[in-house]
């Protein structure tokens, strides 16, 4: 059986597909066979950080309406041939999925595949119901902004009673914590919620800080994700968190500013 | 959250007629009871009543509860409470499985004599207390942004409670962790009902209707166990030791 991740946020432009991509890459290159899932159906994007939008034929969509199969539907991805993209269908909306549909692909990827990364659409809507429903874990990505950090706390309230876990009262879905965008600089001067002011909203289990890198943007213009950068500060910390989620032990890193150890080298200004 | 699917207890109202007796005449009551019923059928078909007996006692005319119980579930009506009965009568109601509208009973000092006087009586009234009062819910997980509980009891909440959560309670309110949402405790009235928790940061608290927001609570102590109850129509916050 696999087991199902979602990737979730509630807020939009947080990372949620760069964090997809990263950690089914991630996971996929450790020797474990992954399928990524884009749920934002009308708002395709996981192909193009994938760098796999040339191939598109089949998507989501025409999987579950049962226009094409899985094999058709699935992309190979360029880089690890363990690795298997699910598009979103562009010209469709979230309308066009459903619970059972869902539910039936997922059951036929969880035969074959060990990891499932589901890439949730932003909101709270059916789009992003429909990709937590089935989870066994959830990556809740959030920004150290207190916006971000509120829309967060919705999401894992969805989390824990709306899944398939919380309705069948079943162990419950393993939320984890995964802030992005972390800019120690910033947190320094004030402008951003440190981690421990995010701990201290949403108390969760974190499976790594990713620093704002302009590795990320890179990434995404070139459709390379950007854990394949094994040089880049965001690219190592994603590592990590595959690493962390995978059991190993890790020690945070990237959240120490580096001006501030300067300014304490220096005595600066 | 962790609450059966068998049942749950929620608040509410409903409307029921009064019947307000002036003769202890059952024959009169009985004839107009049947016009009234006839010039409203569908209103009075297994409608609920509560009858008050207020103006009969004060004018010291006595009526057989049992009889004029009957009479009504003859009719075709449901009695649901006895508002203004003297002690016998209530005694009478109650053996009847009819309850007491204690709210406008003129002596309220009535209960524990009855209970002094008959043991069949207390039964009846715990059964009645029991049903109205559930268990105490308890929540083990934290309460998220968005979520809201509401406990027709007391409220234990051993988690965190986030902001844009809203948890209410018809009766006390324990959070042992921090509360940082909105918080009602004593939402049907109950002015004796108290808020505890271990670190006050609510953007609402409220005890019987009577609330405070965070902009009121600036200057309550902060990650501090208190408590807040009620005292002449004001919130008290308490720090607790």
């Amino acid at each position: 059986m696999a087991r199902i991740i979602v990737v979730t946020s509630g807020k939009g432009g947080v990372g949620k597909t760069t964090t997809s991509a990263a950690i089914a890459m991630g996971l996929a290159k450790r020797g474990h066979k992954t399928a990524v899932i884009d749920f934002d159906v009308g708002l395709r994007n996981l192909d193009l950080i994938m760098g796999c939008e040339r191939r598109v034929v089949y998507d989501f969509v025409n999987v579950i309406n049962g226009e094409a199969n899985l094999n058709q539907a699935l992309i190979r991805d360029k880089n690890c041939n363990q690795l298997y993209i699910l598009p979103a269908s562009q010209t469709r909306d979230k309308d066009a999925l459903n619970l059972e549909g869902v539910g039936r692909v997922l059951e036929e990827l969880s035969r074959d595949f060990k990891y499932i990364v589901c890439d949730s659409p932003a909101g709270i809507e059916k789009g992003a119901n429909l990709a937590m429903y089935y989870a066994d874990d959830a990556f809740v990505v959030t920004n150290p902004e207190v916006s971000s950090v509120r829309d967060s706390d919705r999401m894992l309230g969805i989390l824990a009673s709306k899944s398939r876990r919380a309705e069948l009262n079943m162990e419950p879905i393993k939320e984890y914590l995964l802030l992005t965008r972390y800019d120690p600089d910033r947190v320094e001067s004030g402008e951003m919620l440190s981690l421990d002011d995010v701990q201290e909203i949403l108390s969760l289990h974190l499976l790594g800080v990713i620093p704002e890198s302009k590795a990320v943007l890179n990434a995404s213009n070139s459709g390379i994700p950007v854990i394949l950068d094994e040089k880049s500060d965001a690219g190592q910390a994603y590592a990590d968190v595959v690493a962390r989620y995978l059991g190993e032990k890790r020690p945070l890193r990237f959240i120490d500013s580096k001006k501030g150890f300067l300014r304490k080298l220096f005595g600066g200004k | 959250m962790n609450q059966s699917s068998i049942l749950d207890f929620r608040s509410g109202t409903f409307f029921a007629p009064i019947m307000v007796l002036y003769s202890n005449d059952l024959e009169q009551i009985e004839q107009r009871l049947q016009e009234k019923i006839a010039s409203a059928p569908d209103f009075f078909r297994n409608s609920p009543v509560l009858f008050d007996l207020s103006e009969l006692n004060e004018n010291n005319k006595k009526i057989d509860v049992a009889a004029l119980v009957s009479l009504l579930r003859q009719s075709g009506l449901f009695p649901v409470g006895i508002r203004g009965g003297d002690p016998a009568q209530e005694k009478q109601a109650l053996e009847l499985s009819v309850p007491i509208d204690s709210g406008r009973s003129r002596n309220d000092a009535i209960l524990p004599e009855v209970k002094k006087k008959d043991d069949a009586v207390p039964q009846v009234q715990a059964v009645i207390r029991e049903a109205v009062r559930a268990p105490a819910m308890m929540v083990t997980q934290p309460v998220r942004s968005g979520q809201r509980i509401y406990a027709a009891s007391d409220l234990v909440i051993l988690a965190q409670v986030s902001a844009g959560a809203e948890i209410m309670a018809e009766g006390n309110i324990h959070v042992y962790n921090t509360l940082r949402g909105r918080a009602l405790a004593g939402v049907q009235g109950d002015t004796a009902a108290r808020f505890f928790c271990l670190d006050l940061q609510a953007e609402l608290v409220s005890i019987a209707g009577i609330y405070k927001t965070s902009e009121d609570l600036k200057d309550a102590p902060k990650k501090k166990p208190v408590q807040i109850y009620l005292r002449d129509q004001a919130l008290i916050i308490e720090e607790l030791n």
